[in-house]
């Protein structure tokens, strides 16, 4: 079942005369529970079709649909989580863990009265990430690698259906990063939410994804859709074996055509 | 080996040495040229008068304090108002930005005649040159937070589903506070400022009030202490307002400033 699906989207910026048309065509179809990775040439669109997707950006022609309902303004109750970790430095990890249960409902109405259930939701998920004992610390006392977890807790305490990730392992060390792909695998298996992750890493991609996409330089075109029918979970060890790196070997190709182009 | 306790009691000294200093050396100069009194009196002299009209300094330090105050805690709520509505609107902020700036080019010693003839002399001319004076930065500063959100917090919030009136709350407001308290250090002196030019052009009370009136007497060791009244109580509520800047803004310092 199709839950995202672009219709040949395109997008143009305007700034006052000037027109950037950052997205040519965008068409893809993601199924419910399916994690899919966007990888591309830098300024090609991706964060862009994020914003799209979340109708933070009305498309300047074509269609974007969700859960069957044509995207025009932004769609509630989505995780999203980018390079930056965007965590409020007035918040304890916890709180700012909580915080998007202030906001969506059904939790919103229910928050202050069940906030003990609640507090223990969101621990539980710090577990996870192995953040439990930095519950109360604020962001400024985390590591860029902590903060970058808590976001993703962020993104995801409310079980969201649709998590959309832009490039959040970006700015992290290779070790940290290997270490997140891990923790978001797991996350995806238990809860399968429909996941788009935007990416330089192609290890990453195959990885984390279902369906690798590759964009075209500027203005942005989906020119490669590749399934990965790797067995999971994945290990980091798997990304050594042969099947893994050939399908990374074919991605990388694609992207230097593009570049040569 | 200087250790850690002795460079803060340094530390702490240093502000106080440095006064001291000042003094000596202002005392030293009135001395060895002799100058007159009335140019430029010696400070024991200043401090001596002080001690002698203490009385009458307190009863209008205490009219400019409460003016002050007054008009500056107007100020803040105005303030804050208007700049929130100004950083969180663009509408808002094209239509009275340009007003504010405006507003804020006009030399402030020019109302107070026109505050004079609207509501005649005393206390209020005070209160509202204070408020004109310190409104402004706190406006800038409050709206500058609330402008300044990271676009990407703003699209988590509004991808949750989030509320323009929500986003406000959660992020806009919280952010706006190390701004507005950073601001308020500035608007405290300035609505100093304000209250002391209202009372010279035009009060009969206040420590202003009293410089112009001492002034008229040639009289300068009492001018100088209404000058020396006036720091004091400048340097008190800027310290005010920096222990309450510490206090609420606490993670905006990343914890470094309060250990
Ligand atoms: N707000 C904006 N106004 C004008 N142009 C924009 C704006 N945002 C992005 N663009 C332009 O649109 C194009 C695509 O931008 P986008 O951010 O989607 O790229 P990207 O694929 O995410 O790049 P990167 O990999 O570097 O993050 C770029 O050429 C960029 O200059
Ligand atoms: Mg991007």
């Amino acid at each position: 079942m199709t839950f995202v699906e672009l219709k040949s989207v395109s997008l143009t910026y305007r700034l006052g005369k000037e027109t950037t048309l950052a997205l040519a065509d965008g068409t893809m179809a993601i199924g419910k529970g399916e994690f899919v990775a966007v990888v591309g040439p830098s300024g090609c669109g991706k964060s862009t079709i994020m914003k799209l997707v979340t109708g933070l950006l009305p498309a300047t022609s074509g269609e974007v649909v969700v859960a069957g309902q044509r995207v025009t303004r932004p769609i509630k109750g989505v995780g999203m989580a980018f390079q930056n970790p965007t965590l409020m430095p007035w918040r304890t990890t916890i709180d700012n863990v909580l915080l998007p249960m202030e906001i969506v409902e059904p939790h919103k109405r229910r928050f202050r009265r069940h906030r003990a259930e609640y507090v223990a939701r969101a621990m539980a998920l710090l577990k996870t990430v192995g953040l439990a004992d930095f519950a109360d610390k604020f962001p400024w006392q985390l590591s860029g690698g902590m903060q970058q977890r808590s976001n993703l807790c962020r993104a995801l305490i409310h079980e969201p259906e649709l998590l959309m990730l832009d490039e959040p392992f970006g700015a992290l060390d290779a070790f940290t990063r290997e270490e997140l792909w891990g923790v978001m695998q797991a996350l995806w298996l238990e809860k399968r939410f429909t996941g788009v992750l935007v990416t330089h890493d192609l290890r990453e991609a195959v990885y984390l994804a279902d369906t690798v996409y590759v964009m075209s330089r500027r203005p942005g075109r989906i020119v490669m859709s590749r399934h990965i029918d790797l067995p999971r979970p994945r290990t980091l060890a798997s990304t050594f074996e042969p099947a893994f790196v050939d399908i990374v070997h074919e991605l990388r190709d694609r992207i230097h055509q593009e570049h040569a182009a | 080996m200087i250790t850690g306790r002795t460079r803060e009691i340094v530390q702490l000294a240093m502000p106080w040495l440095a006064m001291a200093l000042f003094l000596a050396i202002w005392e030293v100069v009135c001395v060895v040229f002799d100058l007159p009194e009335i140019l430029l009196p010696r400070p024991s002299r200043v401090f001596e008068v002080f001690i002698q009209r203490i009385d009458i300094l307190l009863a209008y330090c205490w009219d400019t304090l409460w003016t002050t105050v007054l008009g500056f805690l107007l100020a803040i709520a105005g303030g804050v108002m208007l700049g929130v509505l100004i950083g969180a609107s663009p509408l808002v902020y094209a239509g009275l930005y340009p007003l504010l700036i405006a507003f804020n080019a006009v030399p402030k010693v020019a109302i107070v005649p026109i505050l004079m003839i609207w509501i005649g002399v005393g206390p209020t001319p005070a209160v509202v040159t204070a408020f004109v004076i310190s409104f402004f930065p706190i406006v800038v500063n409050v709206a500058t937070g609330l402008a300044t959100i990271e676009p990407e917090m703003i699209d988590v919030l509004y991808s949750l589903g989030a509320s323009r009136f929500e986003i406000l709350r959660k992020v806009g407001i919280p952010r706006a506070m190390p701004y507005l308290f950073a601001s308020l250090k500035v608007a405290i002196t300035l609505a100093f400022i304000g209250s002391v030019i209202a009372e010279t052009v035009g009060g009969n009370r206040g420590i202003g009030f009293l410089m112009l009136s001492a002034g008229a007497r040639n009289d300068a060791p009492t001018t100088f202490a209404g000058l020396f009244a006036i720091a004091i109580m400048g340097v008190a509520m800027y310290a005010v307002c920096a222990l309450l800047e510490k206090r609420m803004t606490r993670w905006a310092f990343r914890g470094q400033l309060v250990s």
